[in-house]
């Protein structure tokens, strides 16, 4: 229960922090963030990299900005805690105050960062279904370049990036919301604070007499990465949502694209009934937010 | 191994310097380095809560950071909360309710508390209770804690 032994860098700077990464990535060694997922599991030693490059002296990664289209840029080191308590935050994406309320504990979202939730790509997270379903932008910067890449592409697979070895996240776009938008997140877990066994994030987009325009919604817990419920959005598009349609278009992506596994807190039957269930309500919720 | 590295950090008001294993954890680090008993340790992966410090005013689980990210900052356990002689408010409504039990995630619960109600003076008992939710207690009881928390937020509303 003690992690191994690693070499340890301090960078006080974005470039020392990349030159470090450049030198120590390719041989096993990691980005150090908050640490919430990557210590616990160098105590147990299924995590062992030679060298931890730590991300907390940088400064310039701290922050929080709302940016002139109306949306917000966060550095990737900006605690869970201080992006879910941000004003800016709740007025331009009040979605991600309501999944970091379910990640974890206040305790753990005082240390844990917005960046590492995301790189982490826990396929049981919230965070990167937000992502998915609001289209957030990544920025990666290595030594020798600079490239920015959306959420499609960042999440690879479970605890899989797009991250190349040498490569450090080191800020998050959130596009802005259209004026008539809403969103809703909803999860279902064992206990308080637990990895989701499903869960969704919705994004719709009325149209001036009410019709859906656009969304997406987004599942977790169901796959190695995030599900986008295509299906159900093509069905949904184009039209005045009823019951009954919203019903219809969450059972066709449940049937037709999901396909969760069963473990032993969850059969695959009970993980389609919740994801049934908690589609049809993310739907609805992000519906009215979006008329008001 | 690797190098050793100096750090600073403020514990409890008293600033130590030591020089440590990178590895070491900051739980290890308060109990062995510095000789603080009162932070326990779990499970020692960030599940329980016991080993819950104060790092720059802010709850934390110490099992899971690093001594090193310590340097340079402020730390406080439950040795900073008061003495069996002048217990802190949260401790004496903790004593009169029974809310220790068995005591062995009392420290965690003692400082994840003291912060919170430092946040929230006046939380409901369902705020008591998320506020807790990521503290396990084995005791299979958590009324009394809850009467304990909810005791301790009425006496210092009366103190101010």
């Amino acid at each position: 229960m003690k992690p191994a032994s690693f070499e340890y860098y301090a960078p006080r700077s974005l470039s020392e922090a990349l030159e470090q990464i450049s030198q120590v990535g390719d041989d096993g060694g990691k980005i150090l963030a908050g640490g919430q997922s990557l210590v616990p599991a160098m105590n147990f030693r299924m995590a062992q990299p030679t060298a931890l490059v730590d991300l907390n002296g940088i400064s310039e990664l701290f922050y929080v900005h709302p940016t002139d289209t109306g949306g917000l840029m966060i550095g990737a080191m900006t605690r869970d805690r201080v992006v879910e308590l941000d004003e800016n935050v709740k007025l331009r994406a009040p979605i991600i105050p309501e999944c970091l309320h379910w990640l974890a504990h206040p305790t753990i979202r005082n240390r844990g960062t917005f960046g590492g939730a995301l790189a982490h790509s826990d396929p049981a997270g919230q965070l990167p279904v937000v992502a998915a379903a609001l289209q957030f932008n990544f920025k990666l910067q290595s030594k020798k370049s600079e490239r920015w890449v959306n959420a499609d592409e960042f999440f690879v697979s479970v605890y899989t990036t797009c991250l190349e070895a040498d490569e450090i996240l080191t800020a998050i776009e959130v596009p802005a919301l259209d004026k008539r938008a809403g969103t809703s997140f909803q999860q279902v877990s064992r206990q308080s604070g637990e990895s989701a066994l499903v869960g969704v994030a919705t994004l719709i987009e009325l149209d001036d007499i009410g019709k859906i325009k656009d969304g997406r919604i987004a599942y977790m817990g169901v796959a190695e990465k995030p599900v986008m419920a295509n299906a159900a959005m093509s069905l949904l598009k184009g039209n005045k949502p009823t019951n009954a349609l919203i019903a219809e278009a969450i059972h066709a992506t449940v049937t037709e694209e999901l396909d969760p596994g069963a473990d032993i807190h969850a059969s695959v039957e009970y993980r389609r009934h919740l994801a049934q269930a908690l589609g049809v309500k993310s739907v609805n919720e992000a519906i009215a937010r979006a008329a008001k | 191994m690797s190098d050793l590295i100096d750090i600073k950090v403020n514990v409890n008001g008293q600033l130590y310097e030591r020089s440590v294993e990178p590895r070491m954890l900051l739980s290890d680090f308060i109990r062995f380095e510095l000789g603080l008993g009162g932070t326990h340790v779990g499970c020692e992966h960030g599940v329980c809560g016991t080993c819950t410090i104060l790092f720059d005013g802010k709850p934390q689980r110490s099992c899971i950071t690093f001594a090193v990210l310590a340097d340079g900052h402020t730390i406080e356990t439950v040795e900073s909360l008061g003495t069996p002689e002048k217990m802190s408010t949260l401790q004496q409504a903790f004593q009169e309710k029974h809310g220790a039990q068995c005591g062995f995630c009392t420290p965690g619960i003692l400082m994840t508390m003291t912060a919170f109600l430092k946040e929230n003076p006046h939380p409901s008992e369902e705020e008591i209770r998320e506020g807790i939710d990521g503290n396990l207690c084995r005791c299979t009881g958590y009324q009394n804690i809850i009467e304990a928390v909810k005791l301790a937020a009425e006496n210092m509303d009366s103190k101010s």
